[in-house]
């Protein structure tokens, strides 16, 4: 599954959106997040950097560079997105360049050092977020002791990172933390689809942490400093690196393109749409588990793309299994992108078609995945394709629907397949330096 | 095999610089100078005739009275050697010096030249002794007296070995390998810190310098499961053997050794098992890496068992840690295990993927803290 054509705004929307796109993108950030930003006025006179932090971040606030300590703040395009809020930041957050995803598997059979380990990584995701070193730092400390913090990731800039964390239904399982009973029941196993070819190695886990930043080094040192913190207690079963988005969650800015080269996520849902992320994105209280509240579930797909077979496809068939037109991205008969696509236009078996929200009762995700590139396949091919990321209010609505469709009847089945796949539920977001990760389920 | 490992040589300056000179043995007649210390060595005693002496240049004017063949040695309280004499016969003379620092040191006869000696406390007066703790010269000791008595049974195990080899016995050759390579494994990083020995009897073919011959267990490894063929390469090749192993046991009493090299020791042996047991490397041919795995394992626990009386002042949260990981991982290993207390294990060739992703996480979880001992033995 790639994309839908769904287009609520017109193109006046979209200027509308672009003129005041640095006050709102705060605002929108600030009520998700709950958390101060700077004011306007601050972020212009941080002059050049203004506009690029207003372009890309929701939710820039405080940025400092890493040092090693605590006390360098510095403001610049790299800035910090608020880790604590309502919400997890991450998931409405603008899309960041890059990815590092990670499934764990807990070893450790007690309950009370699995919520340590949770506080642990809570406390040094705040540090990281905000650009610090985690723990005592990098350097400095005792000469015989390695150093709290791996170091790679000093003098970078905050970059955007968000760490978020999901919990997969074995967590849940009878006999092992007694949390059997708080499993939400829209928590389930995917079931198996026509096409799915699954290798267990490269799905499933207990936990997930998934890191997103403007700069791959700054992702990738938090995965592997949680990693560290967590030996032990639990050990990383499959990760994944997503070098570039695919899906926007700010509607007005460029749309980018996936690995087939086409337009993703047009009318992905839109970070800043409270409404729109409240019907479809973020778990109601009345709906339950109350520690779900605020919290949402997320479906994690890698799906292979046989590029060499895609890139001697002739470009009518290319458009025509997409339903969309390559250069533009509008939908067919319509001339652009955001243009409302006519469905009937398109063949019964393109993409946009059988994904669009109009042909599952106008149910939505907000997809934030990430292309990939393994090197080769040891075959001379690229082993390459599609993470896909898709947060909901409940799979058994979104995700499951959608996806029998798909993998039923879509024409992009021919050069596409899911090897691999997880499910977990993301809980609401930390409120602030006592509260941690998961502490309404756990404790 | 690795590279020489500094944390054990580097260790050196922190005992005390210091050079030993040993004497010749002499005949009964050669008179030793005014200054020196008499030693007269008996089969039940070791009488000094002095019990202290100033700092700088001392000699020790050695006579053995007994009936057996001795040694004497000069010891730190950690029983690192300061100097040492062999094979000093009854009725025979001879001359021991060394430079030597304030401090405590004993002197030690050892008759038959085997166990641990009558041992003499001696005091080396006058300028600024080296402070010492008494539960780390401990720590030391007990693990100086475990490195030397692996080297000890780890000898005639190589041998059982290298004389299936010369006798052209494939099969008794294949079935003694595993077990004459675990006193080494065990406590490899100090057989590597003298850094001329592991090259010869511990180097894997890709692991060979330009030029370098290859020699050692991992080659008649090849020999035994690869080429299965004996002759006189590998006669040749299992006397290298014999002879470097034993230059191994000569020396291995000698090793610097420091509570911080012990636990940057036991934190290595966790990287060989990351480096090379886990993923199979270490014993291609024979495939015995469990074994190889488990001495690692037992080495890097007896260090941290004799480091835990300071540990656990320092961070009981750390040993109680320790204790658990260490614990874990042995029951990991024994699912592999013919039988408690064995040293036959299943073949690393029918351990599966799934089965070595759990291996490798039970060593993670334990390096991770054992990356911490030496922090909580100095601070």
């Amino acid at each position: 599954m790639t994309d839908d054509a769904r287009s609520t705004r017109g193109t006046q929307d979209t200027q509308d959106a672009q003129n005041t796109q640095d006050t709102e993108n705060t605002r929108g950030a600030q009520d998700a997040q709950d958390a101060p930003s700077p004011s306007r006025r601050l972020l212009l006179g941080w002059g050049g950097a203004g506009l690029a932090l207003g372009a890309v971040a929701a939710g820039g606030a405080v940025a400092a560079v890493r040092d090693g300590d605590s006390t360098a703040p510095a403001a610049d395009s790299g800035a910090a997105v608020p880790f604590h809020g309502t919400h997890q930041a991450g998931i409405a957050t603008a899309v960041q360049d890059r990815l590092h995803f990670a499934a764990f598997d807990v070893t450790t059979g007690d309950r009370a050092e699995l919520a340590r380990l949770l506080k642990d990584w809570t406390r040094a995701a705040e540090r990281m977020t905000a650009g610090h070193a985690v723990g005592e730092g990098a350097y400095g400390g005792l000469p015989e002791a390695p150093p709290d913090d791996t170091g790679e990731a000093l003098g970078l800039k905050p970059s955007r990172l968000t760490l978020t964390i999901g919990f997969g239904p074995s967590l849940f399982a009878e006999d092992r933390f007694g949390l059997a009973e708080r499993r939400p029941a829209a928590l389930v196993e995917l079931p198996k689809f026509p096409g799915d070819n699954l290798d267990p190695a490269r799905g499933g886990g207990d936990l997930c942490v998934q890191a997103c930043a403007d700069d791959p080094q700054v992702a990738v040192h938090a995965i592997r400093n949680l990693a560290r913190i967590g030996f032990g207690k639990v050990a990383v079963r499959w990760s994944q690196l997503g070098f570039g988005k695919t899906s926007s969650t700010t509607p007005h800015a460029q749309t980018p393109r996936n690995l087939f080269g086409f337009k993703d996520g047009t009318s992905n849902v839109d970070g800043t749409d409270t409404a729109a992320l409240d019907e479809h994105v973020w778990v109601p209280e009345k709906t339950g588990p109350a520690w779900l509240a605020g919290g949402s579930y997320l479906v994690a797909r890698r799906i292979s793309m046989r590029i060499e077979s895609w890139d001697r496809t002739s470009l009518q068939e290319q458009e025509d299994v997409f339903g969309r037109d390559k250069g533009e991205g509008a939908a067919v008969g319509r001339a652009r992108e955001h243009d409302k696509p006519n469905l009937k236009a398109m063949l019964p078996t393109s993409h946009v078609r059988l994904a669009h929200p109009d042909s599952h009762h106008g149910v939505r995700m907000l997809r934030r995945g990430y292309s990939f590139t393994d090197g080769t396949d040891g075959l001379g091919r690229l082993d390459a394709g599609l993470f896909f990321l898709a947060y909901q209010r409940d799979v058994r609505d979104a995700f499951i629907p959608v996806q029998r469709s798909l993998a039923r009847s879509d024409a992009l089945n021919e050069y596409i397949q899911h090897v691999g796949s997880a499910v977990f539920a993301i809980p609401p977001g930390v409120r602030d330096k006592d509260d941690w990760w998961g502490r309404a389920l756990i404790s | 095999m690795r590279p020489v490992r500094l944390s054990v040589v580097t260790a050196a300056t922190a005992v005390a610089a210091l050079t030993a000179v040993t004497g010749c043995a002499e005949k009964s007649d050669a008179k030793a100078g005014d200054g020196a210390v008499q030693v007269t060595a008996k089969d039940d005693a070791c009488e000094l005739s002095r019990n202290e002496f100033p700092a700088g240049h001392v000699e020790l004017a050695v006579e053995n009275k007994g009936s057996k063949v001795t040694e004497v040695y000069v010891l730190f309280p950690d029983d690192r050697i300061v100097t040492e004499r062999e094979n000093i016969g009854p009725g025979t003379k001879a001359t021991v010096t060394a430079e030597v620092k304030a401090g405590s040191y004993e002197i030690v006869c050892k008759p038959g030249m085997k166990g641990d000696g009558i041992r003499q406390k001696v005091t080396v007066t006058g300028g600024t002794a080296v402070k010492r703790s008494p539960e780390m010269d401990a720590a030391v000791a007990g693990y100086r007296k475990y490195v030397q008595a692996q080297a000890d049974e780890t000898l005639p195990k190589v041998k059982v070995f290298t004389d299936a080899v010369r006798a052209g016995d494939l099969e008794a050759a294949k079935k003694a390998y595993a077990p004459s390579r675990i006193g080494w494994e065990r406590t490899e990083p100090v057989a590597e810190s003298f850094g001329d020995i592991d090259p010869k009897v511990d180097v894997r073919a890709d692991g060979l310098e330009s030029g370098q011959e290859w020699t050692g267990w991992h080659r008649l490894e090849k020999a035994l499961w690869a080429d299965k063929k004996l002759g006189p390469e590998t006669t040749a090749l299992a006397d290298t053997l014999d002879k470097d192993l034993a230059d191994w046991q000569k020396r291995v009493g000698k090793a610097e050794i420091t509570p911080t090299s012990m636990a940057n020791g036991a934190k290595e042996l966790l990287d060989e098992v990351a480096a090379g047991k886990v993923t199979g490397e270490e014993e291609r041919y024979s495939h015995t890496d469990l074994v190889d795995f488990k001495a690692n394992v037992e080495g890097a626990q007896q260090s941290y068992e004799l480091l835990k009386p300071v540990a656990s002042k320092n961070d009981p949260a750390l040993v109680t840690e320790l204790d658990k990981q260490f614990s874990a991982l042995s029951a990991l290993l024994d699912k592999y295990r013919d039988a408690p207390d064995s040293y036959e294990f299943t073949s690393y060739e029918k351990v599966g993927k799934a089965q070595r992703k759990e291996l490798s996480d039970g060593v993670n979880a334990l390096a991770e803290p054992l990356s911490k001992l030496a922090a909580a033995v100095v601070k």
